[in-house]
């Protein structure tokens, strides 16, 4: 049942997308905001964590899906599954903690009390009920949602029984995910280092377009590039500070540079991008010899050829539409969980490379807190643009946003389409088409 | 690098002129940079300092788990000279803050480099496009003899709410 009124005819949503342009109201109309998560968020397979956050049985780790409060627990019998966290009584949350190892869960008002595997293991002072209870109890266990399934580690679910199968929705874009975990020694990555979460002020779908328009840092962060390109390097480091100093400054790169870089469209809205940096700090470079005892573990698994054969994929973000875009060079996974039209929360998870010197993941601790803590001295440029882009958008002319750089010099690429030039807004486009596949077909 | 707890920042011998000084040094750092006098602020600091908030309460070490700010010396000074130019969008315009700094409790340290500890209280308003936001917490502060008067040689904040959802943070606190 919907209370608000909305644009659901087919016709007229598709006449929101253009091959150029996007309208507006897209990112700024309430009404089409609860259709987002009816339609996409209600039936898209959502990234849920990974497998490494509940190790072991009884761990749970608590997240949402879309708007919806999720547990991922590891139950007794060793299987991951996701339930929806409400009491089937009274439907209050059963667990209120963010992450952590349970017996079991026992609500908080009357005490039903639910196994890991989300069984409904016992209601206290049952002689209340009639004796027909007992056969209920069994259809009042937790509510796992509709499917979930799990990609080498990466788990997600979908709200909706009947769709796609993951593996057939992630497509090629399972290559990305493929590299993030072969590049570890031990051939399993684990989330560590905590999680950051941040707000903005602007609509779910700028932050996935941000991140492979290459266009923007440029401009978008300028401040950052020109104060680190003049930072001392003489100045006392124990290692953020060259870490950070050396991120900011390679977004200054020149413009010939992103153009040469690809950014790859693929189906169901997903894209990946190359990478631009050069810094053999941040990339790993032979003469450090953490970097080499890294390789020799990585040689020592995989024998020379397949290590350089892993080592030579050279990719930086990578899109799983709607809302997971992540860094398998960099170990970093953001999560994009969309609160209103104009507001949204993101999750940042870092990730350790099993069999890898510890001092690559610190390395990645310097890498996130540089790029992805609320008070990164790079992503805050983005968030106000976000913000600005909200406010702007309160205009309701001009109607339309445009997204036509590089249209039409599209070129087929396998099961992808490469844009003509790095700063193509080809990954856009790409979105929005899939935007419309879902937000038309109900 | 777990902070001392109210304990051990009690019942040290520490001299009533020492502890006023290290008071005053711990009001102006807070003053300056209420008033966005970076540089000053800057110059209050050892040259390896560092400057951290954690992610989380009780968190041992920045290096292993990420961190809401861990500014070596070198990042304080992008940090604080990216705050000065006038093309930082998060900054445009800029953020006024308001702060109270509770008196310090001072005690002396065992620790390399550092001479003395102190902790105090603060409450942070923070004001920018008609966004008002409030900050608190503790912040401990490494202090090291230099000179005739004293220099910071770390300073660790935690927020209440160091492990929440936050809105983007620009300044330091």
């Amino acid at each position: 049942m919907t209370i608000i009124p909305r644009p659901a005819a087919a016709s007229e949503l598709r006449q929101l997308v253009r091959p150029d342009r996007v309208h507006r109201s897209v990112y700024a109309d309430p009404a089409i905001f609860a259709l987002e998560m009816e339609r996409i968020f209600g039936r898209a397979w959502l990234f849920v964590g990974h497998e490494s956050q509940v190790a072991k049985p009884g761990d749970f780790y608590c997240t949402r899906l879309g708007r919806q409060p999720v547990i991922m627990v590891r139950g007794g019998d060793g299987a991951v599954r996701v339930l929806h966290n409400r009491c089937t009584h009274r439907g209050a949350e059963v667990c209120t903690e963010e992450k952590g190892s349970a017996r079991h869960f026992r609500c908080g008002y009357h005490g039903w009390t639910f196994g890991t595997d989300g069984r409904l293991v016992s209601v206290p002072r049952k002689e209340g009920y009639d004796a027909a209870f007992d056969g209920e109890t069994k259809a009042l266990g937790l509510a796992p949602v509709a499917r979930m399934d799990a990609y080498r580690g990466f788990v997600f679910a979908s709200l909706a029984a009947d769709g796609t199968a993951l593996l057939d929705f992630l497509g090629p874009v399972k290559l990305s995910f493929d590299d993030f975990v072969d590049r570890a020694p031990d051939g399993e990555i684990e989330v560590a280092g905590g999680i950051f979460k941040h707000y903005y002020e602007g609509n779910w779908k700028l932050y996935i377009e941000n991140v492979n328009d290459l266009m923007h840092p440029r401009y978008v962060h300028e401040s950052s590039i020109d104060t680190a390109s003049r930072q001392s390097r003489d100045a006392a480091t124990d290692g953020a500070g060259d870490i950070a100093v050396r991120q900011m400054i390679q977004n200054g790169v020149l413009a010939q540079i992103w153009d040469r870089v690809g950014v790859w469209a693929l189906p169901n809205g997903h894209s990946y991008m190359g990478d631009y940096h050069d810094d053999k700090r941040l990339l790993g470079d032979n003469a450090d010899p953490v970097f080499a005892a890294y390789r020799r573990a990585l040689e020592a698994r995989h024998g020379p050829a397949r290590a350089k054969e892993i080592l030579g994929v050279s990719l930086f973000n990578t899109i799983v539409y709607p809302n997971l875009t992540f860094m398998s060079q960099f170990r970093q996974l953001r999560v994009i969980h969309p609160l209103s039209a104009g507001r949204t929360e993101v999750h940042v998870l870092s990730f350790r490379l099993k069999g890898a010197p510890e001092r690559m993941f610190h390395d990645t601790v310097r890498f996130a807190n540089a790029i992805n803590s609320p008070a990164s001295q790079i992503l805050t440029d983005d968030l106000e643009i976000y913000r600005r882009i909200r406010d702007g958008l309160a205009n309701e002319a001009p109607e339309w946003l445009h997204i036509g750089r590089g249209a039409g010099r599209d070129r087929a690429d396998g099961p992808a389409t490469v844009g003509d030039h790095g700063t193509s807004e080809i990954h856009i486009r790409n979105q929005f088409q899939s935007w419309l596949d879902y937000m038309v077909n109900p | 690098m777990s902070p001392p707890d109210a304990d051990a920042m009690s019942g040290a011998s520490v001299s009533a002129e020492t502890r006023d000084a290290i008071d005053t040094l711990l009001q102006r750092e807070a003053a300056l940079l209420d008033e966005r006098r970076y540089e000053d602020w800057l110059a209050l600091y050892a040259a390896d300092a560092w400057y951290w908030v954690p992610h989380r309460p009780g968190q041992t070490s920045p290096r292993d788990e990420v961190s809401l700010f861990y500014d070596d010396r070198m990042l304080m000074e992008t940090r604080v000279r990216r705050l000065m130019t006038a093309i930082a969008h998060a900054e445009t315009p800029r953020t006024r803050t308001s702060r109270v700094v509770s008196r310090a409790a001072v005690a002396p340290s065992a620790e390399a480099g550092c001479d003395f500890v102190a902790a105090a209280k603060f409450v942070m308003i923070e004001y920018r496009l008609n966004g008002q936001h409030l900050y608190g917490g503790t912040s401990h502060f490494g202090i090291r003899r230099a000179g005739d008067g004293f220099a910071i040689a770390w300073k660790r904040v935690d927020l209440v709410n160091a492990e929440g959802t936050h809105e983007p943070m620009s300044v330091p606190f």
